[in-house]
């Protein structure tokens, strides 16, 4: 994991380049240095591949304009010239409107390693995965079973600096390894998949056990009607879910009136108690396994985040806190404009009651009657007030009967809302890093308990396997 | 802003990559030499929210070594970047040559020459200054704000350019310019006893320039007017009660219908079981072609990546095949498939209908839809005001909002941004909470009737997703409005428990 870009100037040079070349209020230049590997399989075969690099610089403009200040923002890949640059985000900025986002720049931190060269990857940080994969295939065509899947690694390295004299730096792994199996006849499958820092806690093998011990639950079939029923959500699942619950956190939405975090009248839920169970949902960039950046970057102003922002320190932020809802996102000029508190959106996301223990082998052990939902799909919003999501079950949906799963059944459509289903949990593991089966390849750091709620609305059988 | 790579360099830039290809061996090369220009621009009540100019350059070489296929790509846009990249995308083709089980093999396509091809526009939206858009959309902001009952304005335009240089060993060159542009704005109204309505416009995403918002192909001074006194109508209405109804849809709410449940399921690759890990399979599997009875005889699908205007419309795909026409369904049938290189190969075709595609010149093409359309009726055909006519009890469903489907493409549920109950042939107001589902074939079984051409629109989406890593492609869907008996009709807010 070693090495820079040919042909593509150093990125601190960049970002004091495009600095320098500033004639307005103020400015901002982030450079994103991304190095990818990634490999892909189906039908026991490898398919494609990739190998990447990419620069993204972006600068922000700041300008004086009448009645207050504006911004333009310019973004170019490649090997930039950050003046142009820099001269067309400046162009943007002067005929913009007042921006209402505007809060003054920050500066005060200098990271020692600023001028540092971006690590990269490549394939060889699969090889532990790509080693096993030859006879993981051959196994799976002598058991009659048909593997797909997917490994791909990141290294993104992020400079940020501001006319205010913020100097940030930040190196991002980001690994993910996921693998179905399918019975040749269609009639089951099972997934697995995993996040991972830099693959060395990942090997096919390992994957594929996993895969063997749950299509092993599919001997026996069992037909269920839709309806409301108990289920165990692995961590995977409850990640899927939360995922949207952050989505939904942005505060001027629901001050607003449109989110399920408005309150009918005005303002905002903050505060109100929406489970009895002592959740926090939190993001934190030095949660242990799945630490993250700890300053912002925003390369696009949005209702919950600012290009003023930029290089804002983050912290352990909750979402949710002892069950109550805590924050929501604002942006500083946001914060102001509505009494709130900053609260940026994070790249990590962890739920946990604190205490709780067990996997999701234990709550199956602690369920007398109600179904193992191991992953859910296609998850969209029905209805933005109350949260109400639409969504499958696939890979894999079995019975639970007296602590043990005793077959398959048939895979449902749902309809359920994440925020009311916190209230119906009757049963909480302990917290484990895992990977969204959905949202894992975008939201990849993620570390949920397994739960079990009651009353969970299978609206429909899907015939889908 | 955006300046593009001189076609000189572009020239130097994609034969160093295919030399050194040819030099080490491979049997099958293709270089994308790419730009791209992405602009957002939002606001929210008037204000400008976000603004962003995004423009991608890059370069990305596919090869096909010993069997196995290599791809690198890289955002340094040089002779010497490219040459370095037929290294790297050799090396990782033998990488996975170690591991692969069968070699892969690619549909021979002939080529083509010389190729210069641009989509149908006026303006590019992409080279109007920020301020215009900022301009017009709060001007349309205005429109509605001013107007009683509606609390909150969002609106947006997005526009893109993409440059796309494409080379390869069967001496293909081509040079293709598309846009694209979605301008679309959303109202809402607070309900007093608690939540809110909203009410988005039904204007798609188009293969046009700046000119759609001036009018040319969608009527936006019409559809601004008719949105305050809809939203209200819709923030008044009753519930629906849940059950079976007969359903007129209209081609802006059809054509996401068609997308989940006729596109992906008509994709080669999913059928195959090569995004089984990911976007799923297809119930439609190539042992059911010519006899799986897909819908009713009156239902004539055909994929494209010719229309007009269409997202997916282009001269040559990113593998070098021509872009074609071709039934997937025909009276009713199955009878064909979106494909590319390699799958066709696996399927035994002996050509490519240039469905490949890349969202990135740093990404590896793989097969993605075409502008799949569903036919309206031969000759005049019945207007949309005629099939509501020969309902009793039903609902009148226009424009999208939420959509799922499951992994093999049976089980599907939709909502919409205005559901009109028809009693006894006529429009009888608006319904709230409507969210209908469906069996694919069970659905396109009971479609009874489509409406005829003056009924059709190509609508579509810029934002389809497919692939590991995700790749997002622009698709059109064409579509008649059509009448279709007893679909199941849920109350989504009884499905929430409330």
């Amino acid at each position: 994991m070693t090495g820079s870009q040919p042909g593509l100037a150093p990125p601190a040079d960049v970002v004091e380049a495009g600095l320098g070349a500033a004639r307005c209020a103020g400015c901002v230049v982030v450079v994103e240095d991304t190095s990818e590997a990634e490999v892909r399989f189906a039908v026991n075969t490898t398919t494609t591949n990739g190998i990447r690099r990419a620069r993204r610089v972006t600068v922000a403009s700041v300008a004086e304009v009448d009645g207050g200040l504006g911004v333009g923002v310019a973004t170019r890949s490649g090997a930039v010239d950050v003046t142009d640059l820099v001269r067309a985000a400046e162009s943007q900025a002067y005929s913009a409107p007042v921006a209402d986002d505007a809060s003054p720049l920050l500066g005060g931190v200098v990271d020692a390693e600023f001028g540092a060269t971006p690590p990269e990857t490549d394939l060889s940080v699969l090889s532990g995965v790509l080693s096993g994969l030859s006879a993981v295939f051959e196994r799976a065509e002598r058991a009659r079973t048909v593997l797909a899947g997917f490994a791909s690694h990141t290294v993104a390295t992020t400079h940020l600096g501001t006319s205010a004299g913020l100097r940030r730096r930040h190196v991002q792994p980001t690994g993910a390894a996921q693998m179905v199996a399918r019975t040749s006849d269609g009639a089951n499958s099972a997934w697995v998949g995993v996040g991972t820092r830099d693959f060395a806690d990942v090997a096919s093998e390992a994957l594929e056990d996993e895969l063997v011990r749950r299509l092993g639950w599919a001997s026996r079939r069992v037909d269920v009607d839709a309806g409301r029923h108990t289920v165990v959500l692995p961590p995977s699942a409850v990640a899927d879910l939360m995922v949207y619950v952050a989505g939904s956190a942005g505060g001027q939405d629901a001050e607003d009136g449109r989110t399920v975090f408005s309150k009918p009248g005005g303002g905002t839920r903050i505060g109100e108690q929406l489970s009895s169970l002592a959740f926090e949902l939190r993001s934190d960039p030095a949660e242990p396994g799945i630490e993250c950046a700890p300053f912002l970057t925003v390369t696009a102003s949005s209702a919950e985040a600012s290009v003023f922002d930029n290089g804002l320190a983050l912290d352990r932020t909750s979402w949710l806190r002892d069950g109550r809802l805590e924050h929501l996102q604002y942006h500083r000029a946001g914060a102001v404009r509505h009494g709130a508190q900053v609260a940026a959106p994070g790249d990590n996301l962890v739920l946990e009651l604190a205490g709780a223990q067990g996997t999701t082998a234990d709550l199956v052990a602690r369920t007398e009657h109600g179904l193992l939902v191991t992953c859910l799909w296609y998850i969209r919003v029905v209805d933005p007030a109350t949260l109400l999501l639409t969504g499958l079950t696939r890979d894999g949906v079995y019975l639970i009967e007296d602590g043990e799963v005793t077959g398959t059944v048939t895979n449902f459509r749902f309809n359920e809302s994440p925020v009311d289903l916190l209230a119906r949990t009757t049963d909480v593991g302990a917290t484990v890093r895992t990977l969204g089966r959905e949202f894992g390849d975008y939201v990849n750091r993620t570390a949920m308990p397994a739960l079990r709620v009651d009353d969970f609305n299978m609206s429909s059988v899907s015939p889908a396997s | 802003m955006a300046k593009h790579v001189p076609s000189s360099d572009v020239d130097a830039v994609m034969a160093a990559a295919l030399d050194a290809a040819r030099q080490l061996g491979v049997s099958d090369a293709s270089v994308r030499v790419e730009t791209i220009r992405a602009q957002v621009v939002a606001l929210r009540d008037g204000a400008l929210e976000t603004s962003s100019d995004d423009t991608e350059d890059g370069v990305g070489l596919r090869v096909v070594h010993d069997g196995s296929i290599g791809f690198a790509a890289t955002a340094d846009v040089s002779v010497d970047a490219a040459a370095r990249l037929a290294h790297q995308a050799v090396g990782a083709a033998k990488v996975v040559a170690a591991v692969r089980r069968r070699p892969l093999e690619l549909a021979a396509e002939p080529g083509h020459g010389t190729v210069s091809w641009s989509s149908s526009y006026r303006t590019d939206p992409t080279a109007v200054p920020m301020a215009e858009k900022v301009a017009r959309l709060a001007e349309w902001s205005r429109r509605l704000l001013g107007q009683k009952g509606i609390d909150h304005v969002t609106a947006h335009v997005r526009a893109v350019s993409e440059s796309k240089h494409y080379a390869d060993l069967q001496g293909t060159v081509a040079t293709q310019r598309r846009v694209r542009v979605h301008p679309s704005v959303e109202a809402v109204a607070l309900d007093p006893q608690g939540g809110f309505e909203a009410m988005r416009t039904c204007a798609p995403p188009v293969g046009r320039g700046w000119e759609y918002l001036d009018g040319e192909g969608w009527d936006w001074d019409t559809e601004l007017d008719e949105l305050p006194e809809l939203l209200a109508e819709k923030l008044a209405s009753p519930s629906v009660d849940a059950g079976r109804y007969d359903l007129v849809i209209d081609p802006t709410n059809l054509w996401l219908t068609i997308h989940e449940s006729i596109g992906h399921a008509t994709e080669l690759d999913r059928a195959l079981g090569y995004e089984a890990a990911y976007a799923g399979t297809s119930f439609a599997t190539p042992d059911k072609l010519g006899t799986l009875r897909y819908g009713s005889p009156i239902m004539h699908v055909t994929g494209d990546r010719t229309a007009e205007h269409g997202l997916a419309s282009v001269a040559i795909d990113d593998e070098g095949v021509a872009a074609q026409s071709f039934d997937l369904v025909k009276d009713g049938l199955l009878v064909g498939y979106q494909l590319d290189r390699a799958t066709a190969s696996a399927a035994g075709y002996d050509r490519s209908n240039g469905c490949a595609f890349a969202d990135s010149p740093l990404h590896v093409p793989i097969q993605r839809m075409a502008n799949v359309s569903l036919q309206p009726a031969p000759s005049e055909g019945p207007t949309t005001a005629e099939l509501i006519a020969g309902v009793e009890r039903g609902i009148f469903v226009v424009g999208d909002k939420s959509w799922s489907i499951d992994m093999q493409r049976y089980n599907f549920q939709f909502t919409g941004q205005r559901f009109f109950r028809i009693t006894a042939g006529r429009l009888d107001g608006q319904l709230r909470d409507v969210a209908y589902q469906g069996t694919t074939t069970e659905f396109w079984g009971s479609m009874e009737a489509v409406g005829g051409r003056s009924t059709y629109l190509l609508a579509g989406a810029f934002n389809c997703g497919k692939g590991q890593p995700g790749q997002v492609a622009p698709v059109s869907h064409g579509a008649p409005s059509a009448l279709v008996r007893n679909v199941n009709v849920l109350n989504a807010r009884a499905e929430g428990g409330r």
